[in-house]
């Protein structure tokens, strides 16, 4: 176990770290009422500004400089074509990259992340349509169980999320359960890993949860009174559902969809064990062309048009729900 | 109608649950195929034991996840106490560095660390893990306290500082004890992230030291060994057998 060692700096900052903490406690023991509880933050700013603020700079410098360091938008044109790059070294060569019939557009990576955006949409819309009627059962008052099933739907994840993606496989494999009880039922074998359905089903199977408890904590909340006066005003079972409940849930709802809708767009494992490799989401690029293409300024670049559009979609998001419901899940 | 309710909630909780028996089962299997089952036994758990790759990323796992609960929920806790005594322009600074991580995926975060690491000409391995861990773990402990802070009496600090209280003293006797529960579950949440995380620890490590998500990651495309399996069924009971001891206790002391 020897290259778990801690290396001699991390002993310095740990050492400063605690002498910091200690050196506040002693501070604020002594009887000085001029130590603001404030002060109480400041590690923590420290250190978010540290490994959070810095390496996001970080990410920004290396997206608009080249190999040399020099200021360049190129890394983002790279993005809308890919074989940008490939092309000039040809024109510096001396050759036509018309002529040679490769001056197509590379589309990689714009597809990459309309692929991304559509498969998360849909993952998205499944889990919703799945995950609503579990969080109105769920919810409903004459169903007991709900705390209970709350605790059903923890546990799965405590299981490693790899593990169980990996399972999915044993299942829908070739000769795994389901084709294997298909052919005991006289069924031909179907096709069912490593295509866009498989990644679709790892992501419903990992985010439903997400999707299901902050609508089943927005319903939970709910006043029963609420429905059982427009009942007595006359509402039938459809119109209370629509005019009260719904409406209830709506930051439920929101929070759901965000929980749900950002994990997928980013995710790198599922589609790789699931899809194959034939299936590529842009979490995926962007690991690829960190380390494997070892490209750190376009793999950055890639990283903030992820960014820039998951703040986007956010900020959309908060427009429907002003009050901010949405992570109140924690 | 209620037969249909209570039949779609058990699809859906069959559907979450097929993979993890599917799991368990395989974990019992004489063979090393995942398709053909070649009779019960217990040899990939006596094989887990002899793994060293398998034991050392147990042991990075669990140490990692402990110390950064710890680090984090000492970080966390402090940084909540202070940002809720703060005027409103620091604290809403406060919040705001609170939010970004939050709305930052996974693999952004990793990255930047990552560039953090090699710009810095830091090694990668087990403490860079170890920073990345408390540094996603903070942001979740400060949030859960947050909430108790902003509910317990604002002037029984004060009323404590009146009577005598050393500003420490107080912060002992009167403010932890009121957010303790906020305190707990951040903690807990810390614990769980961390011994989940794959995405993070992936970009933050060297292949030298490996988490269980990170080996199970590499061990994947050539197929993952039955004793993975094994391990993690048997790590699945133990959290189970916690929370019922937990859930027995505190509802017997509540009754």
């Amino acid at each position: 176990m020897n290259n778990l060692a801690i290396p001699v700096w991390g002993y310095w900052l740990m050492g400063l770290c605690l002498a910091g903490f200690v050196w506040m406690l002693v501070y604020s023991l002594k009887k000085y009422r001029g130590m603001h509880r404030s002060l109480y933050a400041w590690p923590y700013g420290l250190w978010m500004v540290v490994f959070t603020v810095i390496p996001l700079l970080l990410i920004g410098y290396y997206a608009f400089t080249d190999k040399l360091g020099n200021f360049t938008l190129e890394n983002f044109a790279n993005f809308w074509d890919s074989n940008r790059s490939m092309k000039r070294e040809l024109m510096v060569q001396g050759f036509d990259p018309a002529a040679l019939g490769m001056d197509a557009r590379g589309t990689v990576n714009v597809s990459t992340l309309v692929y991304s955006l559509w498969m998360a949409l849909i993952c998205t819309l499944v889990s919703l349509v799945l995950g609503y009627p579990t969080a109105l059962i769920m919810a409903d008052r004459s169903f007991k169980m709900g705390a209970t099933i709350v605790v059903l739907f923890v546990i799965p994840m405590w299981m490693n999320f790899l593990l169980r993606t990996v399972a999915w496989m044993s299942l829908l494999e070739d000769s795994g359960l389901i084709n294997s009880l298909l052919k005991l039922l006289g069924f031909s074998k179907v096709q069912l890993m490593y295509n866009s359905q498989a990644v679709l089903l790892g992501m419903i199977y990992n985010f439903l949860p997400f999707m299901v408890f902050p609508i089943y904590n927005a319903l939970n909340k709910q006043d029963q009174r609420w429905s059982e006066a427009a009942m007595d005003l006359g509402a039938n079972k459809w119109t209370t559902f629509w005019k009260v409940t719904f409406p209830i849930s709506m930051p439920g709802i929101i929070s759901g969809i965000t929980m749900v809708f950002m994990p997928s767009v980013t995710t790198f494992f599922i589609p790789r064990v699931l899809g194959g490799g034939n299936t590529e989401m842009f979490g995926d690029l962007i690991e690829r062309t960190f380390l494997t293409a070892d490209d750190w300024n376009v793999g950055s670049a890639l990283s903030l048009i992820m960014m820039v559009l998951i703040l986007f979609s956010l900020g959309l998001l908060r427009r429907v729900d002003p009050e901010g419901e949405g992570g109140s899940m924690i | 109608m209620k037969a249909l309710k209570r039949g779609y909630l058990g699809l859906i909780l069959l559907f979450l649950y097929l993979p993890i028996a599917v799991l368990i089962i395989q974990s019992f299997n004489a063979g090393v195929s995942r398709a053909k089952w070649e009779g019960f036994s217990f040899r990939w758990y006596q094989e887990l034991f002899k793994s060293p790759d398998i034991m050392q990323a147990l042991y990075v796992t669990v140490t990692i996840a402990l110390l950064a609960a710890a680090a984090s929920t000492i970080i966390g806790t402090a940084a909540a106490v202070g940002i809720n005594a703060m005027s409103r322009r620091p604290q809403s600074t406060m919040m705001m560095l609170t939010n970004i991580p939050m709305t930052m995926p996974d693999i952004v975060t990793g990255i930047s660390l990552m560039l953090l690491f090699i710009f810095s000409r830091v090694e990668r391995g087990y403490f860079t893990m170890l920073l990345a861990h408390i540094t996603f773990d903070t942001p979740y402990v400060a949030l859960s306290v947050l909430p108790k802070l902003r509910q317990m009496n604002k002037y029984s600090y004060e009323a404590a500082l009146d009577l005598g209280a050393t500003p420490g003293y107080a912060m002992l006797r009167v403010i932890l004890p009121a957010i303790r529960p906020g305190v707990i579950t951040g903690a807990l949440l810390a614990f769980t992230l961390s011994l989940d995380d794959f995405t993070i620890s992936y970009f933050t490590t060297s292949p030298l030291v490996q988490n269980l998500s990170t080996l199970i990651y590499s061990e994947a495309r050539k197929g993952i060994k039955p004793t993975v399996n094994a391990l993690s069924a048997l790590m699945f009971v133990a959290l189970l057998v916690l929370l019922v001891t937990v859930n027995h206790r505190t509802s017997r002391t509540t009754n």
